[in-house]
């Protein structure tokens, strides 16, 4: 398998006053095309600045990062802007979905900065939509979508460029526990149509349906397993027959 | 992105919070309606100038004769008889850019038709007269070569003097008393309004020159050939401050006036008079842009202001349009077209307020609604520079934000 994702001796440090937070410590680490990863670790552990710098969201202070075999580390904002655009899809804990938008114009959103025409645009939010279950909510605002509904528009609006990679931050924290099941299992469906998916999460209920699993802990990696995950089907069957 | 989506997106996001953006707007359309109303009375009260102008006759010169000194005694202007026919025959002839120089002696009398009366200014003339005014008659006839020369007792009637003897009757073929001398009416004027200074130039009545010379007007002036006025038509395309120079060089020479001695005239340019009504008129044109200059940097700063306001609300959506992919420059485009298209549309409110404004005024005032399609397209283009202006600072901060602080933002 290639590798997607390469960080050598990465390391960011942010100025709080006349403090300096060492929010990373030289991390190296290598995640390949396919894999679905969890980045775990206590609030201040350096996960949510692995998740930005790997997003090309922040630039780290010192070290190298490819993506998908291009170095962006020094690249400008306006070009790391359209490797964002190209190359990853994010997914928030707050879903982040523009509020006077429908469905579909959410998902659209992504490709209205790619550049691309009208029609392909409807055409391909349409079938984002209707990949992730949502076909029949293309015009529902999100102020009239479930949370869960919610957190699938902005699925979708990820995967619409067809990105090499999703990241998710804590996308189960504003989800109920059934509903945090049914994206686990949409994420786990998407990894097994061979989409990376990466995980920022502080569940480990959540972590335990990955299959390899990175811990943070003040600024560094401190574990990183692979493990055989739980099957979410199965999880969800049980709440079905719960019911 | 491309322009139209920008367009359409920031139109969503100016309607989502609708009142506001209304308010915001507001400067912009007080500024705007003011420079449209402003342009539109300016060009309205100039064309009402200018087809005053054009009913006095275009191209005109009027020659007076001067004020004279006699034995210490100053004469008002056009009391001394120091013009006469041959100077009118004398400049059509040696000054070729002088189409028509028609003499016309000016009397007041008082009209007698049955059992009415009219007092009224009454003017005898040459054909050429009529020419020179481009004053035509609505009914009857005009005074035949042989009639004009010799002197007939015949009269045109002006529309006013015409109403108020004859109301709605034909007076064609009636005779009339003027100073006791009977006068055949041969025709009616036409209609010709006021002039610029308010005065009736339908309130007159015309004769043959010779007519009034000799029964008219005062024997004192039929002793001489002297006239009250000599009228000039300039032919098209001359200059006319040239043909003022030739005319007073040439009636000064006529008159044998010394080097030093003043003019025994006095020449007028009709639309010079003029030019002095549409000063005002500039003036106050001048007074409202201001007001429209403020009003417009005021609503300029108030579009600023909710720019600003707006790109801190929106933090978090700017971070989510980074995020997707976004560059700091489709950020910096989206916030300015926003506040353009505020700007704009409040512009395009303005000119609408403005043209009902101007409407009302003009129809209040009675002159032309006119409402130059430049002026429209200055103040759009205006409008759009305001709405740049203003928003080019908060569409700066915006694109300038880290995508990272702007996703944690409320």
């Amino acid at each position: 398998m290639t590798a997607l994702v390469e960080i050598e001796g990465v390391s960011r440090t942010y100025r709080m006053g006349t403090e300096e937070v060492r929010a990373l410590i030289d991390v190296s680490l290598s995640i390949s095309e396919g894999e679905f990863v969890a980045v775990m670790g206590p609030s201040g552990s350096g996960k949510s600045t692995f998740m930005n710098v790997i997003g090309c969201l922040d630039r780290p202070s010192a070290g190298l990062y490819r993506l998908a075999g291009e170095t962006v580390t020094g690249l400008a904002p306006s070009a790391l802007a359209s490797v964002r655009n190209r190359r990853i899809g994010f997914v928030f804990q707050q879903f982040n979905l523009l509020q006077r938008a429908d469905a579909l114009a959410n998902v659209e959103l992504p490709m209205i900065y790619a550049g691309i025409a009208p029609a392909e645009r409807h055409r391909r939010a349409r079938a984002a939509l209707e990949r992730v279950g949502l076909g029949d909510r293309l015009h529902h605002r999100p102020l009239e979508l479930s949370g869960g509904q919610q957190q699938r528009v902005a699925i979708a609006r990820a995967l619409v460029n067809d990105p090499k990679v999703l990241l998710a931050d804590e996308p189960t924290g504003a989800l109920d526990s059934r509903t945090s099941l049914d994206i686990m299992a949409l994420f786990t469906e998407l990894n097994r149509q061979g989409m990376t998916v990466i995980v920022v999460t502080h569940e480990e209920e959540i972590a335990r349906y990955v299959r390899r699993l990175i811990r943070f802990r003040d600024g560094r990696v401190v574990a990183d397993t692979v493990q055989q995950p739980a099957d979410v089907a199965a999880a969800l069957a049980a709440w079905r027959d719960a019911a | 992105m491309t322009l139209k989506d920008a367009i359409v997106s920031s139109v969503d996001a100016l309607r989502a919070n609708a009142l506001r953006s209304i308010l915001t707007m507001l400067g912009i359309v007080i500024g705007v309606a003011a420079v449209i109303a402003m342009m539109a009375v300016g060009s309205g009260a100039r064309e009402q100038v200018n087809q005053q102008i054009r009913s006095l006759g275009s191209n005109l010169i009027q020659i007076v004769p001067g004020n004279v000194t006699s034995g210490g005694v100053r004469m008002g202007s056009g009391q001394s008889s120091t013009l006469t026919d041959d100077d009118a025959r004398a400049i059509v002839a040696e000054i070729p850019s002088v189409q028509i120089a028609a003499p016309i002696l000016r009397g007041t009398g008082q009209i007698v038709a049955g059992g009415t009366n009219w007092s009224t200014g009454i003017l005898g003339v040459t054909p050429d007269f009529f020419e020179a005014r481009e004053w035509a008659i609505t009914s009857g006839r005009e005074f035949s070569p042989d009639e004009a020369s010799r002197g007939g007792q015949i009269i045109l009637l002006g529309q006013t003097v015409k109403r108020q003897l004859f109301g709605e009757d034909d007076p064609i073929g009636q005779a009339v008393r003027v100073r006791n001398v009977p006068f055949e009416v041969i025709g009616v004027m036409d209609r010709k309004g006021q002039t610029v200074f308010g005065t009736d130039q339908d309130d007159i009545v015309f004769v043959p020159l010779p007519t009034a010379r000799q029964r008219v007007v005062g024997a004192n002036r039929a002793k001489n050939r002297s006239v009250s006025q000599v009228m000039i038509k300039v032919r098209e395309g001359e200059d006319l401050g040239a043909v003022e120079r030739e005319v007073k060089s040439l009636l000064r020479q006529r008159h044998r006036l010394r080097e030093d001695a003043d003019d025994d005239f006095q020449i007028r340019n009709l639309a010079e008079i003029s030019a002095t009504r549409e000063q005002s008129a500039r003036t106050l044109a001048l007074l409202l842009a201001a007001v429209a200059g403020v009003s417009l940097v005021v609503g300029g700063i108030g579009i600023m202001n909710i720019m600003l306001v707006s790109v801190t609300e929106r933090t978090r959506e700017i971070g989510v349009r980074m995020a997707v992919g976004a560059r700091p420059l489709d950020i910096l485009c989206q916030f300015l077209i926003e506040a353009t298209t505020l700007s704009v549309i409040g512009g395009l409110i303005g000119i609408a307020i403005g043209a009902g404004v101007a409407k009302v005024s003009a129809d209040a005032a009675g002159w032309p609604l006119l409402i130059e399609p430049q002026v429209v397209l200055l103040a759009v283009v205006f409008s759009g520079l305001v709405g740049i202006a203003s928003g080019l600072y908060p569409a700066v901060r915006a694109s300038r934000l880290d995508p990272v602080e702007a996703l944690r933002a409320g």
